[in-house]
């Protein structure tokens, strides 16, 4: 089981987080909702509950709780610029569908 | 895929209800937008990335329209088609801005009790332009939102009266903007230092922006925000420092006087010059003359601060009055907050420390305070962050309606917290009246005459009854944005009549400064003359309530009786005449004891004439 975090994801997690000024990391996780299933939760942690899996990509810490992991195996989270829009991207190789607007999915 | 944010713990929404909000600061020269983007407040630049959006608006022949920069740039060329500093126009009527008329260059329309623009694109009002303005701000939100906005939060001077906070509101709602309320200023400004964080505090909020100043003091109780008392100067700003350099170097330079292009060029040398200075010790200043060699010349920081002094000392007594109003002393303030682009000079931060006692707050981007805060306030309404904050604003006057004698009733006095709804019962003052005219007014002073008029409406179909009977309540309402309706009705019929309140025209804060002065000023006089007025009131009720009664059984009294009671009507009417309160409510008394006999035997007559032909059983229970 394994996710990864691009630089530019990173570098912008733990700015926000300096800016924000509390919180130990990120958590992402799915929820059921949404017209295809599925959407993710991406969600500033101040404190992890027991049952996460933590992952470290540097000084920044990524939380994720056991039924989410399941579906993010091997998700890239990335932050991307699309013009004026920032922001971040899951890369999650269990996709089979997304809806036309991307925001939820079905693996 | 849509691009994501980092939410609040537990606050992730749903697909397609993420609830996108934002704050604007629509200001008199620059304008901005900004959003709570991953938990943190952040101002939306446009895609040459900058923030500040010029408050200018130009209209071409052909229909089309050009908001910012480049329009700022063609006012020189195009003045009657530029509208710049909008916002002081706003719910304004043509009576108010004749005073701006020296330096606003445009073709008002004389119809009408609002203000209209005329332009190559036909006549505009102040709400259609800030409308463009605003558009642009949400074009810019939109894109760099990825969506529409659900909500958004527009700052007003905590001193904007109901027409003009009701103007903002049209201009967002014209721009297809949903206003989730409308904020104080330098509330939105103590909200981006969260300052609302703590439990208590007093603050001021000192705004120097291009063209005004605002100063206001606010107060912060159980997370609560008071605009305690605000003072200001709409016609001085940095825009008066850049003038004050560009004399010196006109002087300095020698030039030109009279030549616009090259009055341009030295003032733009100025401004760039103080720009410059608030960091560095020393510029050179280069002007290109017209027709000589160009000329340079050093300036030093310590010479420009002297050149600028007599500015910064200008919003002194402003910030004297305010503590005076508050009834606080500098030390009693728990923080200062510089707001606007001309507070970066570090002259004004040392007179406002020097003043206030204290460093001020001033680590966030002055131009943008504003706007941070309308932002976060927008977020936290939207449902977006788990902290309810509440915030309050005041009315600025009070309310009230005219009685008789012309005198003011106030329903809502100054400084209450908005939301707020009062009612109050009036009755009727003559026998048979069928009707009330209500008549709104706002101000400090006892008087209406020396208020200002917001509204009449009329209550009619009262059933007729005696004076005094018909039991009328009349409701005050004002919103949390501080639009003001007022409803009259009738008990016994329930007929009703209300009106909103939208002034045709609007006070400057000058003029409300004014009001507020007066209203001090005048307190005693006031209350002298409402004395007057009410004993006058009561003499002519008892004057008219005697002629009805002549009219009828004038013949109930004997010759002496009916001698004592005209010489005393007579007295009476002499004193109503006159300014003597005293005077007045003692001939009254005197009617009223001569006409002592006169009323016994109506009594007498009335119940002798209900009982006439009836047997006492009749009476029995």
């Amino acid at each position: 089981m394994g996710l990864s975090m691009t630089e530019q994801a990173a570098r912008h997690v733990r700015e926000t987080l300096a800016k924000r000024g509390k919180g130990q990391g990120i958590r992402i996780g799915v929820k059921t909702s949404g017209c295809s299933g599925l959407s993710y939760v991406l969600e500033f942690v101040d404190t992890p509950n027991p049952e996460d899996t933590a992952f470290a990509f540097g000084d920044v810490k990524l939380f994720v709780d056991p039924k989410s992991l399941v579906y993010l195996d091997g998700t890239e989270l990335d932050f991307t610029r699309e013009g004026l829009n920032q922001g971040f991207r899951f890369n999650n190789p269990n996709v089979k569908n997304t809806c036309g607007c991307g925001e939820s999915f079905t693996t | 895929m849509a691009l994501l944010q980092i939410a609040e713990p537990g606050m992730s929404a749903a697909p397609h209800e993420r609830r996108l909000a934002i704050g604007i600061d629509l200001g008199t020269t620059h304008s901005l937008v900004a959003s709570v983007l991953s938990g943190v407040p952040t101002v939306i630049p446009d895609q040459e990335g900058r923030v500040l959006l010029p408050s200018v608006v130009r209209y071409l022949r052909d229909g089309g329209v050009i908001v910012g920069e480049v329009a700022r740039l063609a006012a020189a060329l195009d003045p009657h088609n530029t509208i710049a500093s909008v916002k002081r126009l706003m719910g304004r009527g043509l009576a108010d801005v004749r005073t701006l008329a020296g330096y606003l260059p445009y073709d008002l329309s004389p119809e009408g009790g609002m203000v209209r623009i005329r332009t190559v694109a036909g006549e505009k009002s102040p709400v259609e332009v800030s409308a463009e303005i605003l558009r642009v701000l949400k074009a810019r939100a939109v894109e760099a939102l990825g969506g529409e906005p659900e909500g958004a939060v527009i700052t007003v001077p905590a001193y904007f009266d109901d027409a003009q906070r009701q103007a903002t509101k049209d201009a967002a709602r014209l721009a297809g903007l949903p206003v989730l309320r409308l904020l104080a200023e330098p509330t939105a400004a103590a909200v981006a230092y969260g300052l609302d964080k703590g439990s208590e505090g007093v603050f001021a909020i000192y705004d120097l922006g291009g063209g005004t100043f605002d100063i206001s003091i606010l107060r912060l109780r159980q997370g609560v925000f008071e605009v305690l008392a605000t003072a200001g100067d709409s016609a001085l700003g940095g825009d008066d420092m850049d003038h004050a350099i560009a004399q010196w170097l006109m002087a300095e330079a020698g030039g030109p006087a009279a030549d616009p292009l090259w009055r341009r060029q030295v003032l733009q040398a100025a401004r760039s010059a103080k720009e410059a200075l608030s960091t560095a010790e020393e510029v050179q200043v280069h002007l290109a003359l017209p027709s000589q060699r160009p000329w340079q010349a050093p300036l030093l920081r310590a010479q420009m601060e002297a050149l600028v002094a007599p500015v910064i000392q200008r919003t002194l007594p402003a910030c004297r009055r305010v503590l005076r109003d508050a009834g606080l002393a500098p030390s009693e303030l728990d923080g200062v907050v510089l707001v606007g682009g001309a507070t970066r000079v570090p002259a004004v931060r040392a007179t406002v420390q020097t003043f206030f006692q204290r460093a001020p707050l001033a680590d966030i981007d002055p131009d943008e305070v504003v706007a941070l805060g309308a932002a976060i306030q927008a977020d936290v309404l939207l449902g977006n962050q788990r902290e309810d904050l509440l915030l309050m604003d005041v009315i600025p006057l009070s309310l009230g309606l005219e009685t008789m004698g012309g005198l003011v009733e106030r329903i809502i006095p100054r400084n209450t917290l908005i939301p707020v709804a009062k009612a109050q019962e009036f009755t009727t003052f003559k026998d048979g009246q069928t009707a009330m005219s209500i008549h709104v007014v706002q101000g400090e002073r006892d008087l209406v005459q020396d208020c200002r008029s917001l509204a009449r409406f009329s209550l009619r179909g009262i059933p007729p009854m005696v004076a005094g009977a018909a039991r009328i309540r009349v409701t005050f309402q004002v919103d949390a944005d501080g639009l003001l309706a007022v409803s009259a009705q009738e008990e016994s019929s329930g007929v009703r009549a209300e009106v909103a309140v939208r002034p045709s025209y609007g006070l400057s804060d000058a003029e409300i400064l004014g009001m507020l002065e007066d209203s001090f000023a005048h307190g005693a006089g006031d209350a002298a003359r409402r004395r007057i007025a009410e004993a006058r009131v009561e003499g002519e009720r008892v004057r008219e309530a005697l002629d009805a009664v002549l009219a009828v059984d004038a013949g109930l009294l004997d010759a002496a009786e009916s001698q004592v009671l005209d010489s005393a009507r007579a007295s009476l009417l002499l004193a109503l005449g006159g300014d003597d309160a005293d005077a007045i409510a003692a001939a009254a008394k005197a009617v009223e004891d001569a006409a002592e006999p006169l009323v016994q035997r109506r009594m007498d007559n009335a119940v002798r004439r209900a009982m006439a032909g009836r047997s006492i059983d009749d009476w029995g229970d």
